[in-house]
């Protein structure tokens, strides 16, 4: 129990204080720079917070990763660049917009596959009662038909 | 004495829902009406139980008895009343015996209402409902008593997280449950439906009302938990993708398709196999919810209970009623035929594209929270799913759905004609695109979020309007407004709740696409601008709360040097708890909110603040209490209370659609 009071706390912790995510000091001077900073921040998983990006965290690792990120493009990468800096440093692990490659193709192509699928489905089913013979309405007996008009009345 | 009488209420609960998960089962297979009936006080009995037993906690909770080991967890003197009340499901095993609750409460009203049910259904209806009751008492008594004594009591207690001592989130909790707990009873119609052999149009009106009433709370919880995160978590997010409101995402999703499809089984007597399977699904994800909360086993913010065991145990639950469910309905869906023959283009087959758009937007969720677990179990790859994934993959099933609403909703059912649908509806069409171009003009940025957003809000919302006004039929002004107001709340309730969806749908994309922020270092008594804004930060101050000590700012808002707004934005530190947490001080607005935080103290005497401008806001809960609005109306409709409504033929009315 005490174990688990303190993984709360420290949950808790990693998730009480992002209000002070990004420091005034980080801010680089350029705006355009500082804005590309942002965007890539925002997609970069803080790695000892609790589904939070290092953009919205206050950890100190987060906080090293945002100088890092920013370090990198000042000293001119291009966003594709300090990715891949990042992520053979971290691991595909930080990557909160998974990459398109390997087994991760089944995830991105699973929305349009699933729809289309769906669709696909409806469609034959929709079909199908088009063309099917209208019903005799001899399901019900009587009784439980007067009972149906009962409750479907008004 | 009082905490180990809740303890026995518990235990004699258990023994009466299992008696009734037998026993009316029977009876409903034997045609013996004596022990059919007998599930109706036996329903009753188990609520009055185990209301007795939550109450008998919340006492303890009240009174601070902290020879109660959760109640010294989770608790503490001098913590505020109503969070010693909401402390009581601030915490794994209380929030628990609360599910508990709610599933016996949603029982006992199956018991109190359904008296026009045929006492088989009814009978059958109880049993399964008891079965999930048993289900979930077992798993409270056996792995998360909140009724275990200490020994040696200690002083006091240790005070319940401070995140959680806040009304937003002290009744988040609550709704959610009704919402996944309300989708139980449909489950367990679905399931007595099966079991019976058969749906007909009389099932699927009774099942509706309590979908609608589950996605009614649902949608309020799910609304107050995005609230509370929008304040109380300090950057004014307000949804995150967490594996936790995704577990609460995706059974909102299937249960507004359920909500749906069960119109068509009422009207049209079709999709009935269909409309089985997304109440199983439906309260499957319910399940998935508490078992992804519970489990741990995908890291999120909210677990506060992690432990394999009670995981494993969640899991033999979802796989049994699962895996019971889904069997039963692979061996009974073929005897539902369907008897409604329609066009392709009807009502019908908008419902349909409804159902295929909310139920794939849900799969979608499901795989993209469940991937990181398949990729590390399976191909042994460490990676994240975040809200990049998200909002890429889920927007494009929104943005169809808002374009197909209005004409699927005034599409008449069994053959439509398109053009004639479409003959009111072209003008609002025209309309909302040109409201989205402009839009795109006038603003800064070349992001086509907001406009796109805009245009498919109008679009929903006055095709609502045209949808009602449709309803009133032919003729001169007056008379139509008169019929106005006669129309059935459904028709009321649809409009709104439509009306509801359009105007999230532009909040979400105007807090997206045109948020601005501003981070900064203010010395005291210095002066800023943002936006229309000059803000002065006055003074920081320390002071003393009930139970933590808070440093509060002193922000005052000025626009063309008229005084707006203080605001106090503060940073507090709970001792007992050892923990420190942000108040945002927000001015709400119609147009915009503004949103400031206060930083740390910077070596040159200053304080970091972080200023926020976030344009609609407040539309977005405006638009989920819409919805959930739209739902209460529509729940209050006549057809409901079938024998009122069979007893006193109204005068004149509009016939419901």
């Amino acid at each position: 129990m005490r174990g688990l009071r303190t993984l709360l706390a420290a949950a808790a912790l990693a998730f009480a204080l992002p209000a002070y995510a990004v420091e005034p000091d980080e801010i680089l001077d350029d705006p355009v720079l500082e804005q590309r900073a942002r965007d890539i921040s925002a997609g970069l998983r803080c790695l000892v917070c609790r589904n939070e990006s290092i953009d919205e965290s206050n950890a100190d690792l987060a906080r090293d990763m945002r100088l890092l990120v920013r370090e990198r493009l000042v000293e001119g990468d291009s966003d594709t660049e300090v990715l891949t800096f990042i992520t053979d440093r971290y691991g595909e692990y930080v990557l909160l917009r998974p990459t398109t490659d390997g087994i991760n193709v089944i995830l991105w192509i699973a929305a349009p596959v699933l729809f289309l699928i769906a669709l696909g489905s409806a469609l034959v089913y929709l079909r199908r009662r088009d063309t099917a013979p209208e019903p005799t309405g001899e399901g019900l007996s009587a009784e439980e038909q007067k009972r149906l008009q009962e409750l479907l009345r008004d | 004495m009082i905490v180990e009488l809740g303890h026995y209420a518990l235990i004699v609960a258990f023994a009466v829902a299992l008696a009734q998960a037998i026993i009316p089962l029977i009876g409903a297979h034997k045609g013996w009406r004596d022990w059919m009936v007998i599930a109706n006080p036996m329903a009753t009995t188990q609520f009055l139980l185990i209301a007795f037993s939550y109450s008998a906690l919340t006492y303890a909770f009240i009174v601070s008895d902290f020879s109660v080991e959760l109640v010294v967890n989770n608790s503490h003197t001098l913590k505020p009343l109503i969070y010693k009340i909401t402390g009581v499901w601030g915490n794994h095993e209380g929030s628990l015996l609360l599910w508990v609750l709610t599933l016996t409460l949603f029982g006992a009203c199956a018991a109190w209402f359904g008296g026009n049910l045929p006492a088989s259904l009814q009978a059958r209806v109880l049993a399964v409902q008891s079965a999930i009751t048993a289900a979930f008492i077992a798993f409270t008594i056996f792995t998360s008593n909140p009724f275990t004594r200490l020994a040696s009591p200690p002083f006091d207690g240790t005070d319940l997280n401070p995140l959680l001592q806040d009304p937003g989130l002290a009744f988040h909790p609550p709704f959610l449950y009704l919402g996944y707990v309300g989708l139980s009873m449909s489950f367990s119609f679905a399931l007595a439906a099966l079991i019976e052999g058969r749906v007909d149009a009389a099932w699927g009106r009774w099942v509706r009302p309590w979908t609608l009433a589950a996605w009614v709370f649902l949608t309020i919880g799910i609304a107050t938990g995005s609230w509370w995160a929008y304040y109380e978590l300090g950057w004014g997010g307000f949804w995150f993708w967490d594996p936790v409101e995704n577990a609460s995402l995706m059974p909102w999703l299937f249960a507004a398709a359920l909500l749906h499809s069960a119109i068509v089984v009422e009207k049209r007597e079709t999709l009935k196999s269909w409309t089985i399977l997304l109440a199983i699904l439906g309260f499957g994800f319910s399940l998935m919810g508490t078992f992804i909360v519970r489990s741990g086993l995908l890291t999120s913010v909210h677990a506060f209970a992690m432990d394999p065991e009670r995981g494993v145990f969640i899991l033999m639950i979802l796989a049994a009623f699962m895996g019971g469910a889904l069997t039963l309905f692979a061996f009974r869906a073929p005897v539902l035929e369907a008897k409604g023959v329609f066009s392709t283009v009807s009502r019908e087959s908008a419902l349909v594209i409804n159902n295929v758009l909310l139920a794939v937007s849900s799969f979608v969720i499901f795989i993209g929270t469940m991937w990181p677990l398949f990729a590390e179990m399976l191909f042994d790859r460490v990676l994240s799913v975040g809200p990049p994934f998200f909002n890429m993959a889920f927007t494009p099933f929104m943005v169809a759905l808002a374009m197909v609403l209005p004409i699927g909703a005034m599409l008449p059912w069994k053959r439509g004609n398109l053009s004639r649908t479409m003959r009111p509806l072209w003008g609002l069409a025209v309309f909302s695109v040109a409201m989205g171009a402009v839009t795109w003009a006038l603003q800064t940025g070349n992001s086509p979020l907001v406009p796109i957003g805009l245009a498919l809000a109008v679009w929903v919302v006055l095709g609502s309007c045209a949808d009602l006004w449709s309803r009133t039929g032919r003729g001169d002004v007056t008379g139509r407004l008169r019929r106005l107001t006669r129309l059935p709340r459904a028709d009321w309730g649809k409009a709104t709740a439509h009306a509801g969806l359009g105007i999230s749908v532009f909040a979400v994309a105007s807090l997206m696409g045109w948020e601005t922020e501003d981070i900064r270092v203010v010395q005291i008594g210095e002066s800023y601008d943002k936006g229309a804004y000059t803000l002065t930060l006055d003074s920081v101050d320390r002071v003393q709360g009930p139970n933590y000590t808070s440093t509060m700012a002193t922000i005052s808002a000025e626009r063309d040097g008229r005084h707006v707004t203080t605001l106090y934005p503060e940073k507090r530190f709970y001792p007992i708890a050892g923990m420190p947490t942000t108040q945002a001080a927000i001015d709400y607005g119609i147009w915009r909110d503004l949103y400031i935080t206060l930083g740390d103290p910077q070596d040159n005497g200053g304080w970091a603040v972080r200023t926020y401008i976030k344009p609609f806001a407040n539309w977005l809960w405006f638009g989920s209490a819409l919805m959930a609005l739209g739902g209460l109306l529509s729940l209050s409709d006549r057809r409901y209370r079938v024998a009122a409504g069979a007893a006193k033929q109204p005068r004149g009315a509009v016939p419901a659609e």
